[in-house]
């Protein structure tokens, strides 16, 4: 089924996706926000530039944009996929619960904050390029990998994990992180540590044809948090 | 060091001559104030560990005990309070932010005390409710501005989404995890029996609560914990969270060791792992963004709830509030200084924020002159004790309150203010099995029940008095409050004339 997105309300939108069968191809995709919210059991080709929200609690369909995406993409998202071959804005997955995001090039502040996991939902968010400020913020669980396609210094802004206290991150770069907080373990990423993440990044390299060499020309360094209880200490019983 | 050591607030104080010991209060202290040592043959305590919750008190079989305030005090001075004193010998110790819990307890105005409601007397008599039919029935959510008929003059239904309860009372938001199951049981089929609403709080909802759905508010807060597209499906009402009466400002902090099993569960994260709600939604940083986040709820839910933002009553609430009005949220809900909570810093529970009377009145005036007030009802909370603050509260414009503290006293709360440190003795602000047993879901049903039937009869009888038969002509009627010992000021933000005129 196809849906030509210009001149629709969000709910048009989303009510068609709802009506139709499993596949969804959006075209002339104007900012249009919202898209797929809340949906399962569907796969969303988008082409064009989906607005704010695209994917917000995505309960299992698979979302496609052939462009850029703009804020909160996967927004408390808690199954499924998200696949953008281009940039992605602000609060990428903020609180995702589980399923994976895919971003060929950037995204923007606040990528994978307040991620959380419990049992066998562990969400995962792939950035190919680099990410603004605030990345894994108050991060809980879950996998973010960066990749730094392209980018020669370290591909986070600043503050990255801040209030990390669980999950985990690993940041391709060909300098190490600087000025992380205390409460986040850096180390450069082993034999071991990397066989976690090699069958996601094999996948990530399927989909947007990237060559598996150049992302293993340099090292990653892991982020991981030294503490479930970051705060403990701070208080007195009054 | 002894610099540190202080004489216990309060002194538990046995009479020998009635205690058997039976060793009942050793039992049920979880704070370990009893025991019996083996050699001393008697019941001997440790008052330095009571928080004064009067579970000993209330269970000994031969009335043998009392709590008291100890005597013993600094030397007196106004300026520097023994309270001052300690709290400086606590931070010095240990370096610690002061935590606390529920309400703010310090001595500022309540300005539902110097409230008076009317009566008819002569003129427009009054009712009386047990003969009869007074309406009390409450719709909460955005009322249409127009009427719109079809060609053939038919009514075009227009209405969005509302909440139906059978009285303007609701309780509000306590997480699980903050409270333990039992409260949250008691809570729900208290909401279902009377037709009214919880509100699960920012905790996610424990799957076998889904059958209350019909009576629950599901909440969404910063940290975003438990919440998926079947639990904002499964309430009646979405609220999102931007603030609370007892903290503004800050965000909310369990710690690790209250994330047991269920609650690791219905959270969503692991056993142990603190659960850390930032203080800003950090996706929200205008009234814009707010409306992103209602709109997105309102996708998943396909527009079929209505959506309440809640926020502390601060400095500027009427302009926030204004704002909220047109982000496309269904309800505001305000909360006031004196709301509780099961931990807060001290020094921001006991600072921050101001009265919810004052809120209140400000907000509902600000959006009548900017007429918009039918785009949203409004929610007042933070305190509410009586059938008579409801009565006040809805005159000030509060189309519902929601009430906290005054739900947890009806399940036994005896209001010790120390739910953080989980070891609540009546069962309620705790996570400990042993503990948690001590409510009765039944039993806690039954009283939360018992509780705003009786007010709703007093709301009736003071309605009727008025000479109103319907809460809906209370509403915003401020000519039935007046003032006693307020200044000029008070009374124009209040709206209301003093006593006399």
């Amino acid at each position: 089924m196809m849906i030509r997105a210009k001149g629709l309300s969000t709910r048009e939108i989303n009510s068609a996706i709802s009506a139709a069968e499993n596949k969804i191809d959006i075209v002339d995709c104007f900012g249009e926000r919202f898209i797929g919210c809340g949906s399962s059991g569907r796969r969303i080709n988008i082409t064009g530039t989906p607005g704010n929200a695209l994917g917000a609690y995505l309960d299992g369909s698979e979302i496609i944009v052939k462009g850029n995406a703009q804020d909160a993409v996967g927004d408390t998202m808690n199954d499924g996929m998200i696949t953008i071959y281009g940039n992605a804005g602000d609060a990428l997955g903020y609180a995702m619960r589980g399923g994976r995001i895919f971003v060929r090039d950037d995204s923007g502040y606040r990528t994978g904050i307040h991620m959380k996991e419990y049992g066998d939902k562990k969400p995962v968010i792939v950035v190919g390029g680099r990410c603004g400020s605030f990345l894994g913020e108050y991060l809980a669980g879950g996998l973010i990998i960066v990749l730094g396609i392209g980018c020669n210094t370290f591909p986070a802004g600043f503050f990255t994990g801040t209030g990390m206290h669980g999950g985990s991150m690993f940041i391709r770069s060909a300098v190490p992180p600087a000025g992380l907080p205390e409460q986040v373990i850096v180390k450069q990423a082993n034999q071991s540590e990397m066989s976690l993440i090699k069958d996601i990044l094999k996948e990530f390299c399927s989909y947007f044809d990237i060559s598996a060499d150049t992302i293993y020309d340099r090292p990653f360094y892991m982020l991981t948090s030294n503490s479930k209880n970051p705060y403990k200490q701070l208080y007195t019983e009054n | 060091m002894p610099v540190d050591y202080l004489y216990p607030e309060y002194e538990v104080i046995r009479n020998y001559d009635r205690c058997i010991n039976c060793r009942v209060c050793e039992r049920q202290c979880a704070n370990e104030v009893h025991e019996f040592p083996e050699n001393a043959g008697k019941m001997v305590c440790d008052s330095s560990k009571c928080v004064n919750c009067h579970r000993c008190v209330a269970l000994c079989p031969t009335k043998a005990l009392k709590i008291v305030k100890s005597d013993h005090t600094f030397k007196h001075n106004a300026n520097w309070s023994g309270k001052a004193i300690t709290e400086i010998y606590k931070q010095a110790g240990t370096g610690g932010v002061l935590l606390s819990s529920m309400g703010n307890p310090e001595n500022y105005p309540i300005y539902f005390d110097k409230m008076l409601i009317n009566a008819s007397q002569v003129t427009n008599p009054s009712i009386d409710p047990l003969r009869e039919p007074m309406e009390t029935r409450t719709y909460l959510g955005s009322k249409p501005k127009e009427i719109r008929r079809d060609q053939d003059g038919r009514l075009i239904n227009t209405l969005p989404p509302q909440i139906k309860l059978s009285m303007p009372i609701m309780f509000s938001a306590m997480s699980y995890g903050s409270i333990s199951y039992n409260a949250h049981e008691s809570l729900a089929r208290a909401a279902q029996e009377l037709g009214i609403l919880y509100n699960t709080g920012e905790g996610g909802l424990h799957e076998s609560l889904y059958k209350y759905g019909q009576n629950t508010i599901v909440q969404v807060a910063s940290g975003r914990f438990g919440v998926h597209k079947e639990y904002l499906g499964s309430g009646a009402a979405i609220e999102i969270k931007m603030g609370q009466g007892a903290k503004p400002g800050i965000g909310g902090h369990l710690p690790g060791t209250k994330i047991g099993g269920d609650i690791s569960r219905t959270r969503m994260i692991p056993e142990g792992s603190d659960a850390i709600s930032p203080a800003p939604h950090h996706d929200i940083y205008s009234i814009e963004d707010l409306r992103q986040l209602v709109f997105s709820l309102k996708e998943a839910t396909e527009y079929q709830k209505p959506v309440i933002v809640k926020i502390a009553a601060v400095h500027n609430v009427s302009a926030i509030a204004s704002g909220i009005a047109r982000s496309g949220a269904d309800i505001i809900a305000i909360d006031g200084f004196r709301g509780g909570t099961g931990a807060a810093p001290t020094r921001i529970r006991d600072n921050v924020g101001i009265p919810i009377e004052l809120a209140l009145a400000s907000v509902d005036s600000r959006l009548r002159s900017e007429g918009i007030r039918d785009n949203v009802s409004i929610i007042a909370a933070g305190s509410i004790r009586s059938s008579s603050d409801i009565v006040k509260a809805i005159a000030l414009g509060a189309d519902c309150i929601y009430i906290g503290t005054s739900a947890l006293l009806a399940l036994g709360c005896h209001l010790c203010r120390s739910c953080q440190t989980g070891k609540c003795n009546w069962g309620i602000a705790t996570q400990r099995e042993d503990l948690v047993k001590r409510l009765n879901p039944e039993i806690g049903t039954v009283r939360l029940v018992n509780l705003l039937t009786a007010w709703q009869h007093e709301i009736k009888e003071m309605m009727g008095g008025m000479g109103i038969n319907s809460i809906e002509s209370l509403r915003g009627n401020r000519s039935m409050l007046r003032g006693t010992g307020l200044n000029e000021r008070e009374l124009e933000i209040l709206g209301i004339k003093h006593a006399g005129e």
